[in-house]
């Protein structure tokens, strides 16, 4: 410390220790200073964008000449409503829903493991598992699926080594989450879903877990209760806020998603990809915004009843 | 965080311990199992950059060759694409930079009225869908006549790379002790010099990892620059065409293992920076 305090050039006067002075007096204006050039940026080029799309969805289409009518009406919406965009939208939230879960019932063990057994270097290993694929590039991961699915790959050439190819038949014989092969249908956008989604469900749920403490599962033990009456009773009301929070990312990456459908699974649009043809080669801005809004809603929904079960303390 | 393990090895060291190094073998089995699934597929990646097979993704691949790396080397498309990606990374973390650590140091130890909002606001450019993100630029963009460039990818790109700069900064400037900023003070040093010589330094290493997180973020980020980007492509906008339509195959796998090489140092150097904070979810 004293050698810093020598280091320090003696106080100066003029313009820049005058300055200095107001900004200590008023802590007002150095928190003024210190925001506006963020809230500029965000509040002016992300929420200005946010708001010219949501005004856009209250535009039209003009059927014949195919330009945007910009006349407030609620068209757009209506047209949201029909059932061939209501399949969109009830099918992509489905999805949403299932990789959700799925990836809730995955993560936990490794969370679990992790917060309470893991100590030390296997504690830093474990954290670092799960960070590197969370941060790993997004089109190399589906990439090594698309190598992996592949017929002449090597998921196939496992299955056949093994002996499981039957077994990988009849699930793609299933209706609806079948189809031809494992990269064109449900099942395997699934499967890649969860992949790509499970790190973000890890963390939030070992966060939780952490600050679980272990004397109470040993008194909920030396109460009499069985390992999985702990589970059921202790253990998951407690790291419910780590599932919600995980859900969160896993819902709401799912939900928006467009470039995994595009590349895995069967032909049929989620609502992402719906969004990108919409405002890309169907040139129909309004109804592209309008489908813009639904993971906007829908989100909304999902976060009020996430922070309901505490998600937001999780993190 | 950690704070109940110590007490209770207080409470009965020798039974604790026992207790607490064994894990259900199921347990492992399954924590093991999951880690599996997160690693192996980049695995087959980088295996996949050395096969000799050009027009299938055959497994296993039948022979193996570097000569892939060559042709990769020499193909401008492929060092037009990331030096793009790398100026971009650069420019966007550069303004992330600034405006995550200013929006941390409004944010980090202050109470006033609509700093809920201001937060929301920050971390809201991640938490909804990027394409929305995107879209919602492009038709900005549109609206206000800006033709498509460098900067509008990458003030997309830094518009949610502020977040993991303030993240990182604001969980530092928290482990702060306001009294050696006090101590700065009472010493005669002003408000400048105080945040010349005492927060930055203190505040260097955050920085660097929020940094670094940032520009592997830009470096990564296809869906936001899908919308932004008119005819110029970044790296992952190349590989995303390459994925819908291949064209050489063993170029795109050798491109895939340079984005895992690029991605992952960052990463980890951010991680042994920022170690002493803890274990994060949140500051992703």
């Amino acid at each position: 410390m004293t050698a810093l305090a020598l280091d320090l050039p003696l106080p100066r006067e003029g313009l820049s220790r005058r300055f200095s002075d107001a900004l200590y007096a008023r802590r007002g204006l150095l928190l003024t200073l210190l925001l506006v050039p963020p809230l500029l940026w965000l509040g002016v080029v992300y929420v200005g964008s946010l708001v010219a799309l949501l005004l856009q969805s209250f535009f039209s289409i003009d059927e014949f000449s195919g330009t945007i009518v910009r006349e407030f009406t609620l068209k757009t919406y209506a047209e949201l409503l029909a059932p061939a965009n209501l399949d969109v939208i009830l099918r992509t939230i489905l999805i949403a829903a299932c990789v959700t879960l799925a990836s809730g019932v995955l993560a936990f063990p490794v969370a679990y493991y992790a917060a309470r057994y893991a100590r030390g270097r296997l504690k830093a290993a474990f954290y670092l598992a799960v960070m590197m694929p969370l941060w790993s590039s997004y089109l190399v991961k589906v990439y090594a699926w698309k190598l992996l699915l592949a017929r002449e790959g090597a998921v196939a050439w496992t299955a056949e080594r093994v002996g499981a190819t039957p077994a990988v038949d009849a699930l793609l014989a299933l209706p609806v989450i079948g189809g031809p092969s494992l990269s064109v249908s449900y099942l395997g956008q699934f499967l890649v879903f969860i992949y790509l989604w499970l790190p973000f469900m890890i963390l939030p749920i070992q966060a939780a877990l952490e600050r679980v403490p272990g004397s109470l599962i040993e008194a909920s033990a030396d109460l009499g209760a069985a390992p999985g009456q702990t589970f059921r009773t202790v253990i998951l009301p407690l790291a419910m806020p780590g599932l919600a929070a995980g859900s969160i990312f896993t819902f709401s990456l799912t939900l928006g998603d467009y470039i995994l459908p595009q590349i895995i699974g069967p032909s049929t649009l989620l609502i992402g990809q719906t969004v990108y043809v919409l405002q890309g080669t169907a040139g129909n801005i309004p109804l592209a915004a309008a489908f813009a809004v639904v993971p906007i809603v829908v989100m909304a929904l999902y976060l009020t009843a996430a922070k309901r079960l505490g998600a937001f303390d999780a993190f | 965080m950690r704070s109940s393990a110590p007490s209770i090895r207080a409470a009965a060291p020798g039974v604790q311990a026992a207790k607490r190094s064994r894990a259900p073998l199921a347990l492992k089995i399954a924590a093991g199992a999951s880690l599996l699934f997160l690693h192996l597929p980049l695995l087959f990646v980088v295996l996949y950059a050395f096969t000799t097979e050009e027009r299938s993704y055959q497994f296993p691949p039948p022979g193996l060759t570097l000569k892939w790396f060559a042709v990769a080397w020499g193909r401008p498309d492929v060092w037009r694409a990331l030096t793009l990606s790398l100026q971009v990374a650069a420019v966007a973390t550069a303004i992330a930079l600034v405006l995550g650590t200013l929006a941390a140091g409004a944010l980090a130890r202050t109470r006033f009225f609509g700093r809920e909002a201001v937060s929301l606001l920050i971390i809201l450019p991640i938490a909804l869908p990027g394409i929305i993100t995107g879209i919602a630029l492009r038709s900005a963009y549109s609206l206000v006549e800006i033709p498509f460039s460098f900067w509008t990818i990458v003030i997309g790109h830094a518009t949610f790379c502020v977040v993991v700069v303030h993240n990182n900064a604001v969980a530092r400037l928290r482990r702060l002790s306001p009294s050696i900023i006090e101590a700065s003070y009472d010493l005669g040093a002003d408000s400048l010099q105080t945040f010349r010589y005492v927060v930055l330094p203190n505040l260097g290493t955050a920085l660097l990892a929020g940094g670094m997180l940032a520009f592997a973020l830009s470096f990564d980020e296809v869906i936001v620059t899908t919308f932004t980007a008119g005819q110029q492509a970044t790296l992952p906008i190349w590989m995303l065409n390459e994925l819908i339509r291949p064209r050489q195959r063993p170029v795109t796998n050798v491109v895939a293992v340079i984005v895992i090489a690029l991605t992952v140092l960052p990463i980890l150097a951010a991680y042994y920076l920022t170690r002493e904070e803890g274990p994060s979810a949140g500051r992703m």
